[in-house]
């Protein structure tokens, strides 16, 4: 128990750290995808930028009206892919050409055609590779704290919760009045979460 | 209600969900599984898959210790269940891509309660598959430097990757990696549900860990869903790769009945047939095991039959198509290897294939059969043996006459190969129930994704 203590696994019930008044930020809850697109949006217009949403899935547009860039996930896949397809030729090439050439049938020692199955696999198994380890990375993933998980209703968001958080880092961040104009959009339960 | 039943769009597009469900109850009615005690009928499944697993194991023991004369293979039939078998189950796998590649691509909503356990039968099949050619050598624990180009003091050699065999040894590899990434990714959500819902430390350690501390942030999602989606794109292409190079283990040779150009897309189409009728049988069981009805509706299943009717015509036009080709290619060799599939001493094998796979799928042209479960999981049943014939004539008819009538032979299985083939039945069905018990079957985030849009199109939102 004492080693997982440590890495202070908030969602085992122990995350708040004492002392400093430091917060996240202060998060509230909507019913539906609806209310919360209606917050984010009216959020934004009133000039806060440090948002986050929490939501049981995907919802469509939520990146548009967070402001959010496109992910740059496609460039680090089609980086691996090639990184895969070189691999495969260097290794057909080195191993049956180069390191120890044995002639089979007459047939060239290396040659693109015979070469293209593996070169193609390769390619596949590396972009996925870099898929997921990529979007982990992104994600950064895996991450065991994050004072998210101090937000008392925290499990709502992978259920049927849609919860929105302001950070404290936004440069127009009040406490109250954040709290307020949450609660003003609809929030059930708004709470400042501390970090 | 009476406005939206004569919405003439609910007519094409019937609900997905069904039983007025809330987020919470798909939440609920998913994680439930996994969390209170199974139900009697899956101990008794169970029970008994695993006692055949037990056979595998005891076959495969025996096998590495005696040698692979345990196996009715000899000269001049080489391959036979082995090959059949491992061909068999890497079909099988295909559907599980299918459903959550492809299908994922054109946009068909209906994948989404029977991918995940699709994707897991992938695995289980792609793992019972990779039995066969790794203890086909023999010796299992050098296999590793016989397969891939691992350096060595054994050989002082390297693999002639100018052989389909390599080819399949890497298409193999690849794509039970990339099952394994695409499922475990689309795990990750759903674990942290499981997380969140736990009411044991321990329930809460496990899932806390596995799924890495998933937060469902839109930040998280925006990576997320691309990885999705990428990981889909490639795994299309994948699929038909691999059935592809399976085949050409058999094309590229110049066996009469092997040295075929049709290979490649005839396979790939008896792969996703095959596969469809496994995920069929599992479905229509594990559905009525847990009460799924509500998630699993009659309109996946009707689809699914739909899918198998199709890719049961495009076999069955292969088989004629190949027939043409030997008549047509005036090769005596040739047109001895067709007219002996039919009316040599195989012919048993041969007409209960064309029986299975081309007269059973023929029912799934009435609604009627294609909405009724008991003939659906009978029909299912039948294309899953009848893929299996369709590989043993593929392969052993094609083998025990070939050019000299002096080395003719028959090919007769031994109970290993039996206990074999049978075991590897055992051990999909126990690594599946296992599934099914521990981990959430039906993706429930995807599943709230088609209910949000489902709920919008409800209130007349597009």
């Amino acid at each position: 128990m004492g080693l997982l203590d440590n890495l202070k696994l908030p969602f085992l019930g122990n995350g708040a750290s004492g002392g400093e008044q430091k917060y996240y930020g202060v998060i509230g809850d909507f019913d539906t995808p609806e209310d919360l697109m209606r917050a984010i949006r009216t959020v934004r217009t009133a000039g806060f930028t440090k948002l986050e949403a929490y939501t049981p899935f995907p919802i469509h547009g939520i990146d548009e009206a967070m402001g959010e860039p496109r992910s740059p996930l496609g460039k680090i896949v089609f980086g691996c892919a090639m990184l895969g397809l070189t691999a495969a030729v260097a290794l057909q090439w080195w191993t049956g050409a180069w390191d120890y050439p044995v002639w089979v049938a007459g047939k060239p020692l290396f040659a693109i055609e015979p070469s293209v199955p593996i070169m193609f696999e390769l390619s596949v198994l590396l972009s996925a590779f870099g898929a997921v380890i990529g979007m982990l990375a992104l994600n950064k993933l895996p991450q065991y704290y994050h004072p998210f998980f101090n937000y008392t209703r925290a499990a709502g968001a992978t259920n049927d919760r849609f919860l929105l958080a302001i950070e404290a880092k936004d440069p127009r961040f009040q406490s109250d009045e954040v709290k307020l104009l949450l609660e003003n959009l609809g929030s059930r339960h708004t709470e400042l979460v501390e970090a | 209600m009476a406005d939206i039943a004569l919405d003439p769009r609910l007519e094409l597009n019937p609900p997905l969900v069904t039983g007025g469900q809330t987020y919470a109850d798909v939440t609920e009615k998913i994680s439930a599984i996994t969390e209170n005690p199974p139900p009697k009928i899956w101990w008794a499944a169970f029970g008994v898959s695993l006692l055949l697993a037990m056979v595998l194991f005891a076959c495969l023991g025996y096998l590495v210790t005696t040698g692979i004369g345990v196996w009715g293979n000899n000269v001049p039939v080489g391959w036979a269940w082995d090959i059949t078998n491992f061909v068999w189950w890497i079909g099988i796998g295909h559907a599980g891509t299918l459903i959550s590649a492809i299908l994922f691509l054109f946009r068909q909503k209906w994948r989404t309660s029977i991918n995940r356990a699709a994707e897991a039968m992938t695995l289980f099949a792609v793992a019972c598959a990779a039995i066969y050619p790794v203890f086909h050598t023999g010796r299992p624990w050098r296999a590793v430097y016989w397969l891939f180009p691992m350096p060595n003091e054994y050989l002082h050699l390297w693999q002639n990757f100018r052989s389909p065999l390599m080819w399949d040894v890497f298409a193999i590899s690849t794509y039970g990696t990339v099952s394994a990434l695409f499922w475990y990714v689309g795990l990750i959500p759903d674990l942290a549900t499981l997380r969140d819902r736990a009411k044991t430390r321990i329930r809460q350690m496990i899932f806390g860990i596995m799924s890495f501390g998933w937060r469902g942030s839109a930040r998280q999602w925006k990576h997320y869903e691309l990885a999705y989606l990428i990981l889909a794109g490639i795994s299309t292409p994948l699929v038909l790769s691999v059935h592809s190079i399976v085949s050409f283990d058999f094309a590229t040779s110049v066996l009469p009945g092997w040295h075929t150009t049709i290979f490649p897309p005839y396979f790939v189409a008896g792969a996703i047939f095959s596969g469809f009728a496994m995920v069929v049988t599992l479905m229509t069981l594990a559905r009525w095991m847990y009460k799924l009805e509500n998630l699993i509706t009659l309109h996946h299943l009707e689809n699914m039959c739909k899918v198998m009717l199709a890719t049961g015509m495009i076999v069955g036009f292969a088989y004629g198509t190949e027939f043409f080709i030997a008549w047509y290619s005036a090769n005596p060799f040739e047109r001895f290897a067709f007219q002996n599939r039919l009316f040599g001493p195989y012919w048993w094998a041969y007409w209960t294939m064309v029986s299975c796979n081309v007269i059973a799928p023929q029912f799934f042209w009435f609604k009627r059969f294609r909405r009724s479960i008991p003939v659906m999981f009978v029909l299912s049943i039948f294309i899953n043996i009848g893929m299996w014939f369709e590989r043993f004539v593929i392969i052993v008819t094609s083998l025990h006459r070939d050019f000299l009538p002096s080395s003719w032979g028959y090919f007769n299985p031994t109970i290993i190969d039996i206990g074999t083939f049978v075991g590897t039945i055992g051990l999909f069905m126990t690594l599946f129930l296992l599934f099914l018990r521990f981990l959430p079957a039906i993706a429930i985030s995807e599943v709230k994704g088609v209910l949000h849009s489902q709920l919008q199109s409800e209130r007349g939102g597009h």
